[in-house]
Formats: structure tokens, sequence, C-alpha cells
């Protein structure tokens, strides 16, 4: 009992992870029907600006206030909001209206040139941290067993939900998510209401890559340890986790994310860590294959 | 009888598209089925090629090989049992050439003198025949289409009349009972309208029954030998052109189309 | 657009520049005693940012706003024709070219693996339209079966490679059989969360496949019984030559080269048969197919396993030429570069597939000093190549049959699948 309470919280934090970079992956295949296959990498790119801006101010090894760790978070954010922007610009827009394919390959071209490029840059070794945020509570004991609750992991539920709870506000109240849904929805008709599918198109990814980044900086807090290599992994499970809530819709692609954590983490913990990796891959072959239209999503019926 | 449609039901969600609809097309002729937009008529197509799952109702052919239960069948199977059409919004194989359009329509009877494609590969069949045979089949419906000169363009590059010929060509390669042509005259001048009138008529004599849905009453009054009238997804008429055309409840579906949806 | 705009749209870009390198490239992360250490690099950053400006300057005045589409010029598309033939002597030919080292021989061996793996592949991507992003699950499964079949039941080569190969093409169709009716993209991503699985369990199930150190010792094919070591009764001894490694080499380069050409004649000719034109007609349009009485799944079940079954060759002929299998080998960036190389050869075309695996393949292999910057560079030219030809190197479709002559098909008609 004790034991799986303890699952569950490492679940549940996980999961927010996911949900996080899989908000992006719904949002881009909203709006432009295509997998931003480099947006793995993209939340790569934020853990890694998250630790350079946690070294910059000094946090290596200690423990972060409060202020420092919002500043790390502020940054993170920022810079890759750019990357986002970038790649779409660079790598997609151009592309836009041609062969189907197209897009896919430059995307993972994408992904192969964001992970080596960072490789290149930051060295290929793994860069430990050690914990900025140390400690935690204990929640009950039973037989030697403790259930820990600690401050990082309740700090990454508070700041997902803030900022899931922030980005629901722009996409439903604002005039920008109006227009944001209005292209998802018809991007032609949008285009001829006026609105600037362009700028939209960027923007999404721009939100997407901010909160890929607060999952990576929030991956740095939980692990201490990243490398070039992390966004692949975490970029499929965290597609898996936007299919099986129903890609296109952003409650679904939370909804998956803690899923997906929670699926990982009760497999590692009662079944074979091993063989963590293949569960998460067998639900996605799974959703896809018996309800590709996920938990929340919309069903697409094919006219002819 | 060619076909026999009873009592066939489709809903989408909450929508009945097809509301318990019977009629019969008769063999070795021209059944046309009218009605105005969103009647429900494409679906009626869908359903009998498979396309759809009917919800309700039973579908039987009347074919080669005695009585078969479409509604039952995956959609590649009612294509061998007989049953050929046309698409709304065509869809051909834009990028193989006109020829490589009657060919891929000629598939299982080559499949099979291939030895399954094995045969093939090796060089040991009787697939030079076959595919002797096959051309054939397709300069036949080429020529019938006036298509022959352009049989080595792709076909995505053909004006739109031509696509709707070529489309129908193809449909006759797989050599069907009967033929399911949804709009095929919709977009044709009237010169090209007469065209086609004439060659559905030489289909019909060849001995294939057609299901037409069509929207120009000149070409469904002039060659057809039984009308079937949908409206919200019900029939409200049955008959020749004649009785069809003079039948009150038709008259007010189509003049009345737009204040319909308060009517109803 | 005038200069004025030209520069400051350059600015601009300088700007982005230093926004994207300045804390990854300028901040170098160390790992030293006792934690991580920040080192600075600003002269870099200088460079990247100038080559920002001076790169989007030059873009924006000589093309305009943009992107020019490349296109080849028309002399160069004509000599297309001799090509095929070009390629096919020199292959023949290489190993006894002057300057052919053992090095180059190698390296030849490298690519025309590649190109085989790309002629397999375009059979399902190009030809059927399915995208297939696990390919080298099938690579992998011919691999193992050809180590574990050699190792554990000590059958030769010749046995071992039809084996493999029905070995890879049953994979490719249990997987097929439930994912084959997801469209386009789901596809591509089911086949690559297959690929991975495939890869962790080689990882995982240690008693069978070795784990992570993978299997060694693979026996090492011969020529009719012959085989190629300094013993008495080996290649050399029987045809009285000295014995010298590179006759191994020089066995192996032919072999990979009949693979190969095998793949390509099966292709070209079940492209001219029913079978291969349903593939292609299934990548124009699946309703229209349905409609006609093709059997749809059993259509690309075939393509999915004749593809992975030539996948299964190449992966038993990569066993036996490294003699050692591990799961490192088949991570998803060579289902990637598979991939790429047929998208960039130009879909369906096998001339363009060869040429794209000799550039991509060949033209990395220049940059093998640069070990890092290799896939750098290589995602980088992927982006590129797409921007400026999205249709690949060859973007024109040849018909399989005609009444007259025969005449490509411009690339704008044909469809790419769904
Ligand atoms: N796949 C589908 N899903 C939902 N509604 C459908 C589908 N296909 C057809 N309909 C609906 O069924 C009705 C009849 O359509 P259709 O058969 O195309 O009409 P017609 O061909 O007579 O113009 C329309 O209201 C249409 O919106
Ligand atoms: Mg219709």
């Amino acid at each position: 009992m004790a034991y799986a309470l303890q699952q569950l919280i490492n679940g549940v934090s996980l999961g927010m992870i996911y949900g996080l970079i899989a908000v992006g992956y719904t949002m881009v295949y909203g709006i432009i029907g295509m997998i931003n296959f480099a947006h793995g990498d993209v939340f790569m790119v934020g853990a890694f600006v998250s630790l350079i801006t946690a070294l910059l101010l000094g946090l290596g090894g200690g423990a972060a206030g409060p202020g420092a760790l919002l500043l790390v978070l502020l940054a993170g954010m920022s810079v890759t909001a750019l990357y986002g922007w970038t790649v779409e610009r660079v790598a997609y827009r151009p592309l836009r209206g041609s062969f189907r394919l197209a897009p896919l390959i430059s995307a993972i071209g994408m992904s192969i040139l964001l992970q080596n490029y960072v490789q290149v840059a930051q060295g290929a070794r793994v860069k430990p941290t050690g914990t900025l945020v140390p400690g935690g509570v204990t929640l009950m004991e039973t037989d030697g067993f403790a259930v820990q609750f600690s401050y990082v992991q309740m700090l990454i539920i508070v700041v997902t939900l803030a900022v899931l709870a922030g980005f629901t506000v722009l996409v439903t109240r604002t005039p920008m998510g109006r227009a944001m849904r209005a292209c998802e929805q018809d991007r032609k008709m949008a285009a001829l209401l006026g609105i600037n599918t362009d700028r939209i198109i960027s923007l999404t990814f721009v939100i997407g890559a901010a909160l890929a980044a607060v999952a990576g900086c929030m991956y740095l807090l939980r692990y201490g340890v990243i490398d070039f290599y992390i966004g692949f992994l975490a970029g499929v499970k965290a597609f898996t986790a936007a299919v099986l809530g129903g890609i296109g819709s952003l409650p679904g692609a939370v909804l998956g994310g803690l899923l997906i954590g929670l699926i990982e983490t009760f497999w590692s913990a009662y079944f074979s860590a091993q063989y963590k990796d293949v569960a998460a891959f067998s639900i996605l072959i799974l959703t896809l294959v018996l309800m590709p239209s996920g938990l929340l999503g919309r069903q697409e019926v094919e006219k002819v | 009888m060619i076909l026999d449609v009873e009592e066939l039901t489709m809903r989408f969600g909450g929508l009945t598209a097809v509301h318990a609809v019977s009629f019969q097309a008769w063999g070795g002729e021209i059944t046309a089925l009218i009605g105005p937009n969103g009647a429900g008529k494409t679906t009626v197509f869908n359903c009998i090629t498979g396309f759809y799952r009917p919800s309700g109702g039973k579908l039987t052919l009347f074919g080669r090989n005695g009585e078969v239960a479409l509604q039952k069948l995956a959609g590649h199977r009612i294509a061998r049992a007989g049953v050929a059409r046309t698409f709304q919004n065509i869809r051909l194989f834009p990028g193989m050439t006109v020829l490589e359009n009657l060919l891929v329509a000629q598939h299982n009877r080559l499949m099979a003198a291939t030895g399954w494609g094995i045969g093939a590969v090796l060089g040991l069949s009787r697939y030079p025949a076959a595919e002797a045979e096959a051309l054939e089949r397709a300069k036949h419906w080429l020529n019938a289409t006036q298509l022959l000169d352009r049989a080595d363009d792709p076909a995505g590059a053909l004006p739109y009349g031509a696509q709707r010929r070529l489309e129908i060509a193809r449909a006759m390669c797989t050599e069907p009972v009967l033929l399911c042509l949804d709009e095929p005259a919709a977009g044709l001048n009237p010169r090209e309208s007469d065209e086609l009138s004439a060659l559905l008529l030489q289909i019909r004599a060849q001995g294939t029954s057609i299901l037409l849905i069509e929207h120009d009453m000149g070409v469904v009054m002039k060659i057809s030998d039984h009308v079937v009238v949908l409206d919200h997804g019900r029939k409200i008429a049955d008959g020749t052109p004649a009785e069809v055309r003079a039948d009150a409840k038709v008259i007010s579906a189509y003049l009345g189309e737009g204040d319909e949806d308060e009517a109803a | 657009m005038t200069p004025v705009a030209a520069v400051r749209d350059a600015g601009l870009a300088a700007l982005v520049a230093f926004g994207l390198f300045a804390p990854l490239v300028g901040l170098r992360t160390d790992v030293v005693e006792g934690g991580l250490a920040l080192r600075g690099r600003w002269d870099d950053v200088a460079w990247l940012v100038l080559l920002a400006f001076v790169g989007r300057l030059a873009l924006l005045l000589l093309a305009g706003r943009r992107l020019p589409r490349l296109t080849l010029p028309a002399p160069l598309a004509r000599a297309g024709q001799y090509a095929a033939p070009f390629f096919l002597g020199l292959a023949l030919l290489l190993p006894w070219l002057p300057f052919i080292e053992r090095y180059e021989l190698d390296l030849g061996i490298l690519v025309l693996t590649y190109v085989m793996l790309g002629w397999g592949l375009n059979i399902v991507v190009g030809l059927a339209g399915l995208l297939d992003l696990g390919y080298v699950a099938f690579y992998a499964v011919g691999a193992y079966s050809y180590a574990l079949l050699s190792l554990t039941y000590g059958l030769s080569f010749w046995v071992c490679l039809p084996l493999a190969g029905i070995l890879a093409a049953f994979a490719g169709v249990l997987l097929g059989f439930p994912v084959l009716r997801l469209r386009g993209d789901y596809l591509a991503i089911v086949t690559l969360a297959f690929g991975e699985i495939i890869r962790v369990v080689l990882t995982n199930w240690t008693e069978l496949t070795g784990g992570p150190n993978g299997l060694s010792g693979i026996p090492r094919p011969g020529l009719f019984g012959l085989s190629f070591t300094s013993e008495e009764g080996g290649f050399a001894d029987f045809f009285g030559l000295d014995y010298d490694p590179v006759h191994r080499v020089i066995f192996l380069y032919y072999l990979i080269l009949g693979l190969a050409l095998l793949t390509n004649w099966v292709t070209l000719r079940l492209r001219r048969q029913p079978l291969g034109r349903a593939w292609e007609a299934l990548r124009e349009d699946e309703i229209a197919c349905r409609a006609l009485g093709i059997n749809v799944t059993v259509t690309k079940l075939t393509a999915f396993a004749i593809g992975a079954m030539f996948a299964g060759f190449a992966g038993s002929f990569f066993a036996t030429r490294q003699a050692f299998v591990s799961p490192e080998s088949f991570t998803f960036i060579e289902s990637a570069i598979i991939l790429a190389i047929v998208v960039l050869g130009g879909m369906g075309s096998q001339l363009g597939v060869a040429v794209a695996a000799l550039l991509l393949i060949g033209g990395t292999e220049l940059f093998r000093d640069l070990a890092e910057w290799r896939m750098l560079i290589f995602g980088a030219a992927m982006v590129v190549i797409m921007v400026v030809r999205p249709r690949g190197l060859v973007g024109t479709r040849t018909p399989s049959i005609a009444l007259g002559e025969k005449r490509a098909i411009g690339g704008t008609y044909v469809s790419e699948g769904h």
C-alpha cells in the first residue's frame, strides 16, 4: 500500500513532465497536421539551457532559492522558445503546402541536427548537477518503508499546474488563443478572415517550445543529470501521451501524460524496469491500432 | 432483378442519412437515383459498394454467381462480386498513366495469371497472354471513351471531362454486372453530356446494368428506364421518368428545397 | 528586396543567432571534479552570429525572399539515362581499379549495404507509399537470425540467408497486419515504436542475444565450400594463389553487390507486374483501389513483407561481414538514414536511391575525422535537401507500361502516399 502510494507520487510527477511535452505535439499536430519530430529535442535543449542558467547563477551542487529557480525557468523558456521559432521558420515553413512527406523528413533531420549540435556544443558526457531542491516530507511509514513526497516533486506538480492553467487561459480567453483555435479548425478559412496564419503557427511552436522548456527544467531538477540524448525517448513517450489522450486535444495531452507516467512507474515497480520502454511503446501501438482517436480526441470518419 | 435494396438505413451518430429505403434495380436497365443535395444518394452508394457498413437493411446483388448479400461483404469483395463504381469527386491514380489506370482495374484477373506474383518474377507463367488480353480490354474502353490518344499521359494531366470518362472506363475494365455512377455529368458541358449519355447507353447495350446518381435532369430523363427519388434520406417516389416528373412530392422536394427544414 | 531591407532582415537573423548560440555555444559546461563548470567561448558565438548575418544577407540578395527550388539543368537530366549503366559498370569493376585499396573496398561495401537497404525500403515507402520508420527492425531480425542460426546450429551462410529473409518477412507480416490500416504519420510512429521494441528486447534478452554485448564469433561465409582463410583447402590454396585477406573483402564486396542487384532486379520486375502496379495505385489512392476489388491489406502486407525480406538479407550480410552483432547497430538513427536515402533519392526511383546512398553514406564518410560533426552535418543536410528539393533527386516517375513511348511523369502528379 505504502509502496503503491510512493509509485503514485512518482508516476504523477513524471506524468506531468510528459504532459507538458505532449501539449507541444498536440498543438502542432492540431494546427498543421504534422508530427514535430524535433519536439523531443527541443525539450532537451530546454533542459540544457536551464542547466547552464543554473550554473551561471552559481547554483551547482547546493540548494537553490525560489527566485533563482524562477530565473532558471524563465531563461529556459525564453531561449527554448526561440529555438522552437527557429525550427519552424527554417525547417517547416518553406515546406508548407509541399508534399506531405517532406516536412516529416525535414523534422527528422532537425531532430538529428539538434541532438548532435548539443553534443558538439556541450560534449557527449552526461551532466550531473546534484540536487538543487533537496529534502521532502515523509507522508507515512509502514514496515520500514517510508513514503517520500520530495519538494522537487511538489514543485513539479505545482509549477506544471500553474503553467498549464496560464496556458489554458491563454488559449481559451484571449484573442490570440481564439485565432489559434480558428486556425486549428480550418486554416484556409482563418486566413480568409484576416488571421495571419503564419504568425499563429509560429506562435504555436513558440508556446509548445516554452512548455517543453518547463518540462526540461523540471526534468533537470528531478533527475539532476541530463545528456544530449534525453530528448528522443522523452519525445516518443510524450508523443504516445498525446496520442493516448487524443491528438489535437489539449486536456487529452495532459491526461495522456499522466497515464503514461503512471503506467511506466508502476510497470517498473512491479514488473521489470528494463522493459519499461517496451510498455510505453506497446501502449503507443495498441492505442493507435485500437482507438486511433484516443481518449478525448474527436472521431474522424473518412468521407468518400 | 440485379440489385434489391431492402429497408436500407444508415446512421452517423445522431444523424440518419438514409432512412429505410427500398428499391430495385433491374438487369439491363439504367436506374437513376435522384434527389436534392444531401438527400443521401452518395451514402446509398457507399453502402452498396461497401465503404460504409449499413446500420440496417439488406442489399442483395443477383450477380454472375447467384445471390450475394452485399451488406456483409468487405469493399474489395463487393467489387469482385461485380459492382463497380465511380466517385462524386473523381478518384483516379493521378500519377499513373491512363493505360496503367485501366490495368490496375484488372488487377485480380492479372494477379491470378501471374501465380500471385511469384511466377511473374521468375517469368514462368501465363502472364504475357493475360497481359495482352488486358491491354486489348483497356484499348476497347479507351476507344469507347475517346481516350486512346491519351493512353500514355498521366491521368492527373487530363482535362476534367476526360478524367470523368476515364473513371468510367476504369470501372468498366473490372467487367462489372452493375455500374454505379456518382454524378458523372457534373461539370460537363452540354456536348460532353450528350457523349456521356451515348456512352452509358452503349454500356447498357453491352449488358451491364447501371445505377446512376445525377443532377442533370436532361441526362436522367433521356436515358433512364427507372427513377428513384430520395429526399432527406427517405424514398419519396419510384417509377418511370414520366411518372416521377409528374409526381407532386418530387416537385415540392425540388422546388421547396430551401424551406424543407422547417417542414420536417 | 532593397539592400536596406535585406540588411535589416539579416541583422534580425544575427540577433536570433545570438539568442540561439549565446547560451548553448557561448557557455560550455565541463564536467570537473566536484560538479560542473562553465567555460566561455564567445569567439565561436561571434563567428556563428557573423555567419548567420552574412548567410542570410547573401540568401536574400541572391535568391530573394523565397528559397530556390533546385531543378536539374537539362543536360544533366538527359545524362541521367546513361547514369545507371555507368554506375553498374563502376560497381562491377571497382575492386580491379588501380587506386582501390582495402579502405575503399570497405567503403564500397558499406555504401552498397545502404543501397540495398534503400532499395528494399523503396518498395515499402516509394512504391507502396507506406511510411516505415522502423525498417531497421527487419535488418536486425535478419542479422540476429543469421547469427543465432549459424552459432547454434552451425548452418552455413547460404542456408541461413534465405532463412533470415523469411524470418524478417515473417516479422514484417506480424507487425504489418495490425498496423497497416493506419495512415501516414501514424504508421511512421508505430513502426518506429516497433523498431525500438525490437531493440530493447535484443538488449535485455541476454540469454538469447547476449544483451548489450551482442553475439560474436559469427562464422564467415565461404564460396562453394571454400573458406577465405590461409588454411589448406581454402580459397587461396584451391586456386593456387597466395593467401591475401583482401580476397575475402573482394568476395564480400561482390556478395553485397549481388544481393543489392537481386533486390533491384526483383523490384524492377515487380513494378511491371500487377503486384507492383497495385502498390503504386495504393500509394496514389487507396479508396479507388478498394473500389476496383484490390485487397488493400494483402497488397500492403506483400510490400511490407518483401521489403522486410530484403532487409533480412542485408542483415545477415551485415552479421557475416562484421562477425559480430549488437543492438547498437540497430538504433532509430539507422532507420532514419535509410528513409532519408529513399526520400532524397526520389520516391520510387531506383537510380535516385543508389545515388542518394552514395552521396549520404560516402559523403558523410568524408567527414569521418570530424566524428562528432558527421551526424550534425547529416541532419542539416536532410533539412536543406528537403527544403530545396522536396521531391528528391529524381522527381519523376517512369510508367510501367505504354502503348507508345514511355514518357516520364512529372512529380506534381505523383502522390507520395498517405
Ligand atoms: N461519413 C459521414 N459522416 C457523417 N455524416 C455523413 C457522412 N457521409 C454523409 N453524411 C451525411 O449524410 C447526409 C447525406 O449525404 P450524401 O449521401 O453525401 O448526400 P447526396 O449525395 O445525396 O448529396 C448529409 O447530411 C451528409 O452530411
Ligand atoms: Mg452525393
